[in-house]
Formats: C-alpha cells, sequence, structure tokens
C-alpha cells in the first residue's frame, strides 16, 4: 500500500477517535459541572481542558475569562481551534477525502455525512437542542464509522493502519481523562466530598460504568477504577486492550525495519500486562500517566517514520 | 434556426426510439419525478460526486446537475458513429506515431509540417521513441454535435486527458437507481465495464516483459477539478491512486513509496498535463510531477497513458486536417463530419471571419473547457468588437466555424421541461490494433436556454446515455 495512503488512513482515524473522546471529556466535564459546587471548582475543571490539549494561548486571544460556555463553545465548534470537535470531523473528512477510492463506499459516505451535517449545527443550536445530545451525536457518528469499517472493508493493511490509528488515539484519550479528571475527584475526596455520582461519570465517559459493576460488583474507588482503565485486558478503552490490539496490527504490518518500533510497542504492553495498579499508585499516577503519554506519543512517531513518510528513497 | 429536437420529429410527433420514455413520463405522476429528482441531488452530495471550479474559492466543490431525462441513441445511429470514432482514432494514432518518427505525412505535403514541427504541442523530446502497440491516445474523448437526422459532426478530439467518464458512468447508476422500471422496459446497451475495459487496455501496452503489469493511476490532487474521477476509475479498477510524490524513479526505472518499500510501476494512467509531468524537462516550478520520468520513459521503463506529446494532435489548429490523415493512413473516407473551419491564420480566412464574426464561432486555438471562446449570435456587440480586437492582434491564435445548429433535448429546467442543447462524448479506448469503446457515452447538456456551450464549467450539465439495443 502506498505510504501517503496509510498516513491519511492513519489520520483519519486517529481524527474521529479524537473527536469521539473529545466529545467523551466535554460531556462528563459538562456533566459534573452540574453537581453542586463553587464557581471556582468548576471553572477549575473546565480549564483543566484548555491545559490538557496546551491550547491556553490559543484560549486566551479569543476568551477573557474561562468559563463553561466559553470553553464549550471553543472545543465544540471553533473552526479556528485545530483541537475543536469541529475541526477533528473535518480533518478526518478531509483526509478521507485524500484516498476515498481506498475506502469502501459506506465508510466515505459516513464521514462525508458526518462532515456535511456538522458543518450545518452552530453552536447556538447545539446548545438550544441541548448540548448533550451533541454529544451523543458525536459518538454516535464515531460508532457508525468504526462499524462501517469492521463490516464493510477489507481486513489487508488499509484496516490494519485505520487500527493502529484508533488505538493509539484512544489509549492517549483514554490515559488524559483519567490523568485530569482522577485527581480533581481525589481532591474532591480529601475533601471529604467523595461523590458517587461523579466517580460514575467518569466511568461513563469511558463507557465503563456498566463493566465497573460486572468485573468489581462493588463500590466504586478510585484506585478500582484507574485498575480498570489502565488494566483491564478485556475493555475497548482500557489502556491494556489498547496497547495488545497495537501490538497485534504492528505485527501484521511489519516490514524490513519496523522492529525497533514493535520492541517499543512490545515492552509497553508488557508492563500493562504484567503491571500492579499498587505499584503505580505507590510511585505516583500522574508521573506514570504522563510517561505513559510520552511513550505514546514516540509510539505515533515510530510508525510515521517507518511507514508513513518515509525519507529516504532506498526506505 | 431550426433545431433537430433528439425527441420530437420536426411534425410534433415523438420519434420512436423516444415512444416508450415518453408514455412512461406521461403516466408517471409529477410529484414522484420530482421526489425523485430531490433523492438524485442528495445522492450525488452524499457521494461526492462533485467538481471544483476553477476561479471560484479554493477547495469548494459543486455539483453537476444531472437530468433525468435520458439521451437516447436508436442502434442504427450508434453503429454508424461507432465505426466512425473506430476510423478516426485509429487514424490519429497513426498520425501521432508518423510525426514522432518518419513524417511521411508531411513529406507527402497533406499537412504543412510548420503547424506541425512548430506547434507548441508538438514534444520534440517523443522524436524515435518507441511506444508498446504504437498507440499515443490510448484514452480519447471524441465531442460530437448533431446537426440534423443522420448528421454529425466531430467538434473535438480529446487526446490529453480527457475526463467526463465517471459521470457518464454514475449517471448511469442513478438512473437505474431512480428508475428501474425504465431498464425493465428498455434495452438499454449497458455501460459498466467501462474499468475493465480500460484496465485491459493499461495492462495491453505495458513494457516489453512485463507479465503483470503494477498499473496506477496518477492524480495532480484532491483540489483538481476531476479528482472525483480519479479516485472513481482507480478504485474501480482495483490499482493505486498516486500522486507525483508517491513515486520516485530511480536508474530510470519508476517506483511507488509503498508501507513495505518500493515497488515498481510499470504503466501509469497520467491525469497531470505533459507541462507538469517532469519539472526536470518541463515546467521546472510544477510540483506535481515526478523528476525524471521523461527519462525512464524514453528508455521504454514505463508507459505513460496517454503518452506525451498527443496534444499535437487534437490541437485545434491541426483539427481541420484530420479528414485528410483518414485518407493517407486508411485510404478511406472518413464517416464523420468535421466542422468546416476557418484558419484565421490564412489571410482570406481572417477577412471572411471578421466580415461574420455574429455568425461564428470562434475559438482560441490551444483553449478548452469552453473558456476563450466567442458565440456570434449569442454575443452582445461589444464582445464581438472585443474578438475582433484579439484577432486582429493575433490572427494565428484562432479558428472560426458557422455556428452549427446543435440538436436539443427535452430536459428539466426551472419553468418545466424544455429543449437544451446537448453534445456527446464518447470514450474511446485504443491498444494496438484494438479499438474500443462502451456504447454512448458522456451526454452534456447547456442548461442556461439558448445556450451552446455545454462545459460543466460554465453551467452544464449531464444526461444519461442509452444506446438502444435491437
Amino acid at each position: 500500500m502506498l505510504s501517503r495512503t496509510a498516513d491519511h488512513l492513519f489520520w483519519m482515524s486517529r481524527y474521529i477517535e479524537r473527536a469521539e473522546n473529545l466529545a467523551r471529556l466535554l460531556d462528563v466535564t459538562y456533566q459534573m459541572s452540574l453537581v453542586p459546587q463553587s464557581l471556582d471548582a468548576a471553572n477549575q475543571n473546565w480549564h483543566a481542558i484548555i491545559a490538557l490539549n496546551s491550547l491556553d494561548e490559543a484560549y486566551a486571544a479569543k476568551y477573557a475569562e474561562v468559563s463553561g460556555e466559553n470553553v464549550l463553545h471553543f472545543m465544540v465548534s471553533d473552526p479556528d481551534n485545530f483541537s475543536s470537535i469541529h475541526s477533528c470531523l473535518r480533518m478526518a473528512r478531509e483526509n478521507a477525502h485524500a484516498v476515498r477510492g481506498t475506502l469502501t463506499t459506506e465508510m466515505w459516505e459516513t464521514l462525508n455525512c458526518t462532515w456535511l451535517e456538522a458543518r450545518e449545527k452552530s453552536f447556538e443550536q447545539l446548545l438550544n437542542a441541548g448540548i448533550g445530545e451533541y454529544f451523543e451525536w458525536v459518538k454516535m457518528r464515531s460508532s457508525l464509522s468504526r462499524g462501517t469499517t469492521l463490516g464493510t472493508l477489507l481486513q489487508d493493511e488499509a484496516y490494519h493502519f485505520i487500527r493502529l490509528g484508533t488505538l493509539l488515539e484512544r489509549a492517549d484519550n483514554t490515559a488524559r481523562i483519567l490523568d485530569v479528571k482522577y485527581h480533581v475527584l481525589r481532591r474532591q475526596d480529601d475533601e471529604g466530598a467523595s461523590d458517587f455520582y461523579e466517580w460514575g461519570a467518569l466511568l461513563r465517559s469511558v463507557s465503563a460504568f456498566e463493566v465497573y459493576r460486572k468485573v468489581y460488583r462493588d463500590v466504586i474507588t478510585p484506585a478500582r477504577v484507574a485498575e480498570l482503565l489502565i488494566f483491564n485486558k478485556d475493555m475497548p478503552r482500557s489502556l491494556q486492550f489498547c496497547l495488545n490490539s497495537v501490538v497485534k496490527n504492528l505485527e501484521l504490518v511489519a516490514n524490513g525495519h519496523s522492529g525497533e518500533t514493535l520492541r517499543q510497542a512490545g515492552m509497553l504492553n508488557a508492563q500493562l500486562r504484567y503491571g500492579r495498579i499498587e505499584d503505580i499508585l505507590e510511585h505516583g499516577l500522574h508521573e506514570w500517566l504522563t510517561d505513559f503519554m510520552d511513550r505514546i506519543y514516540l509510539l505515533g512517531n515510530g510508525i510515521s517514520k517507518d511507514f508513513l513518510v518515509p525519507t529516504s528513497e532506498d526506505a | 434556426m431550426n433545431f433537430y429536437n433528439e425527441m420530437v420529429d420536426a411534425a410534433g410527433g415523438v420519434r420512436t426510439h423516444y415512444k416508450g420514455y415518453d408514455e412512461w413520463l406521461r403516466a408517471t405522476p409529477p410529484e414522484r419525478i420530482e421526489r425523485k429528482r430531490a433523492e438524485a441531488d442528495l445522492a450525488f452530495h452524499r457521494v461526492g460526486i462533485t467538481f471544483a471550479v476553477y476561479g471560484e474559492e479554493a477547495g469548494k466543490e459543486r455539483l453537476i446537475p444531472f437530468d433525468i431525462i435520458p439521451r437516447i441513441i436508436p442502434a442504427a445511429e450508434w453503429k454508424s458513429l461507432h465505426s466512425g470514432l473506430r476510423q478516426r482514432v485509429k487514424a490519429l494514432n497513426m498520425f501521432l506515431h508518423d510525426v514522432y518518427h518518419d513524417q511521411e505525412i508531411l513529406k507527402a505535403g497533406k499537412i504543412p509540417a510548420e503547424q506541425v514541427l512548430n506547434n507548441a504541442q508538438y514534444r520534440p523530446e517523443m522524436k524515435g521513441v518507441d511506444l508498446p502497440g504504437g498507440v499515443y491516445a490510448h484514452i480519447a474523448g471524441v465531442d460530437i454535435v448533431r446537426a440534423g437526422e443522420g448528421e454529425f459532426y466531430v467538434l473535438e478530439d480529446n487526446l490529453r486527458v480527457p475526463s467526463g467518464v465517471s459521470y457518464m458512468l454514475e449517471d448511469r447508476k442513478m438512473m437505474m437507481r431512480l428508475f428501474p422500471e425504465l431498464f425493465a422496459r428498455h434495452k438499454v446497451a449497458p455501460v459498466q465495464h467501462y474499468p475493465d475495459m480500460l484496465l485491459e487496455k493499461l495492462r495491453a501496452v505495458a513494457p516489453k516483459g512485463v507479465s503483470n503489469p503494477t498499473v496506477v493511476v496518477l492524480t495532480p490532487g484532491a483540489y483538481n477539478s476531476a479528482y472525483f474521477e480519479h479516485t472513481f476509475l482507480a478504485q474501480q479498477m482495483g490499482v493505486e491512486l498516486v500522486e507525483g510524490r508517491d513515486l520516485f524513479v530511480k536508474d530510470e526505472v519508476v517506483y511507488m513509496r509503498t508501507t513495505q518499500g518500493p515497488q515498481r510501476v510499470d504503466v501509469i494512467y497520467r491525469r497531470i498535463d505533459d507541462d507538469f509531468l517532469d519539472p526536470l524537462a518541463f515546467r521546472a516550478d510544477s510540483s506535481l510531477g515526478v523528476p525524471g520520468i521523461l527519462k525512464a520513459y524514453q528508455a521504454g521503463n514505463v508507459t505513460l497513458s496517454n503518452a506525451i506529446g498527443t496534444g499535437v494532435a487534437d490541437d485545434k489548429s491541426i483539427y481541420p486536417y484530420v479528414p485528410d490523415m483518414i485518407r493517407f493512413y486508411l485510404g478511406e473516407e472518413p464517416s464523420l463530419n468535421n466542422v468546416p473551419t476557418y484558419m484565421c491564420r490564412k489571410p482570406d480566412d481572417l477577412a471572411y471571419v471578421l466580415a461574420n464574426l455574429a455568425e461564428l464561432v470562434v475559438k482560441e486555438v490551444h483553449g478548452a473547457g469552453g473558456y476563450g471562446m466567442l458565440v456570434g449570435p449569442a454575443s452582445t456587440r461589444a464582445q464581438i468588437e472585443h474578438f475582433r480586437q484579439l484577432l486582429l492582434a493575433k490572427p494565428d491564435g484562432y479558428i472560426a466555424q458557422p455556428t452549427l445548429a446543435l440538436s436539443n433535448c427535452p430536459t428539466f429546467v426551472e419553468e418545466g421541461i424544455a429543449p437544451r442543447h446537448l453534445d456527446l462524448r464518447p470514450f474511446v479506448l485504443s491498444s494496438g490494433r484494438c479499438v474500443d469503446m462502451v456504447p454512448g457515452g458522456l451526454s452534456r447538456v447547456a442548461l442556461t436556454r439558448g445556450s451552446l456551450v455545454v462545459n460543466s464549467s460554465q453551467g452544464g450539465g449531464t444526461k444519461d446515455t442509452w444506446v438502444l439495443e435491437n
């Protein structure tokens, strides 16, 4: 397969997944903002989303202050913000457009329609209709793309690169959600405000609420939430699940010089497979997650260099 | 002017080959038709069958209007068009081979040598280069119009990168989806095998010794006006769609960059003009092409389709000589008409043209796509004066032709069903001796009342084209 084609497919799926995860993150933040709390605490939660995406400067250039509505506007509909859901859906469609011949008709039509529909929705309309409904829509459109991919695409290299993009992006995003929310919630716990609803919202943001119940059949504790999102090998949005699939897909597309990238992925996977939550919490979850996200970033670079953007003609 | 109507004869009766459609149209409630037309619009948008318009906002995509009244061609009429097209394209390919080799036709004085050799489209780089099967224009899009009963004219031969075939195929798909019952009551010759036919032709002209050639489609990229077509054809043929940056040349061999390393490429169906193909040989500022590809081509290590330098045969200054080519190479009388053409570089012709501007169509010799032309009878006095100045300044840049009474066909427009002018572009495929085409082609229709310009860039639409089987 053409390197450029693989590159577009990889990024197409990353942007779809990014849009979905952003919707999840914004949704959980929005829901958490609805429980009684100080305005300061609420705005801190909103600001965390800006900080998480390293968008402080771009945000400050547009808005004087941090507020729920401003952050939502910026992260949902702002076409100038390259990290907004709007931009992600556009980029997903543009990448798909560049390789539409490689996609099945159903996949292309799904992505094209998603973008055409998204383009029509103004932020005011979204607010009026209930922003939660929009987040649901984004998630459903993402599910639909994944579904058409699984249901119609030949499972050759194209499929593997699409999967790689999805899984790397998801691993990164789950780590981010956990990082930002875990600490907010722990802080509140320490103040004696442990809240079933807030932990519930975090779990729901990664569709893990019912899963938690099934796995632990017990009350929700922060350590178990972290354990579930990091180590559970069967939950599609956990880090272990993502890395395990990354390794599988990497093995399927391996070429003469992708050995090092595969080794790195394998090491990270082994850590997730044999690690324990107690060890991580002891050394600090935040530090561990930061390191994890760095390594995911390097994996992405490795894949890019090995397959997608070959630098030398003899490569 | 009296125009030939494809559907209705001069006495107002419906022509035999349109009777079935006419009955259906009368029996179908207008609401259903309206609903189906809306459905077609939606479907074209969703599928993204769009084209970009030059000069408009970058990246903006527009739909080409699709009309649900088909252009129907009876079997006998197609049979004669078919053989005329084969004859014409065969001669054009022989002409191209000749002018890049022994130049017999120039020696015989049939065409003034300077018209060919000084033509900007003549590529001296191609002299003495032998091509597989001696074929230059593997894909030709010949524009044909009708002026009367059995009276067809070739308007131009597009031998560089003719486009539009994807609309021909999508129009058929759309008609079958919207009105399947119509196909049950008509014997419409199928066209959907075009991509197979094309792939077969491309494989047949692979470099010598290559038994299982790797074929690719080369596109200028997603912002090209015909990008949809490029992706469509690559997908339908099951070959890679590449851009210039995906290819590189090493030791006069072309490779594409793949996830598994370099892979050799044997046949390139390129949708990039000659000028942009190789920055080392042609326009140095081209970022669309592949440095060194000309050398690889001259060495016979890769086939380009169409060949470099085909423009010299479809140039408007060469067009008037095509009938002579047919006589010269095939010893046959041309069965398709040429439109009588005044070459403004000739003083007599120029004088005639200047005296009759209001009656004539004037075209730029190197123009294409309906840009830079004057349709005398449809133009204002100021436009005509403007062209007079252009002609006086650069007479050899123009040709002129009588305004043909282009046939028209009933078409859905805002005020209901009304006749609109149309043309036909069959796509003729050649490899070696074998010249072939799917029945019909793309029918383009001028949606503006009275307009004779059917190009999509000028607001033209398309119709499904039915060749009826007996």
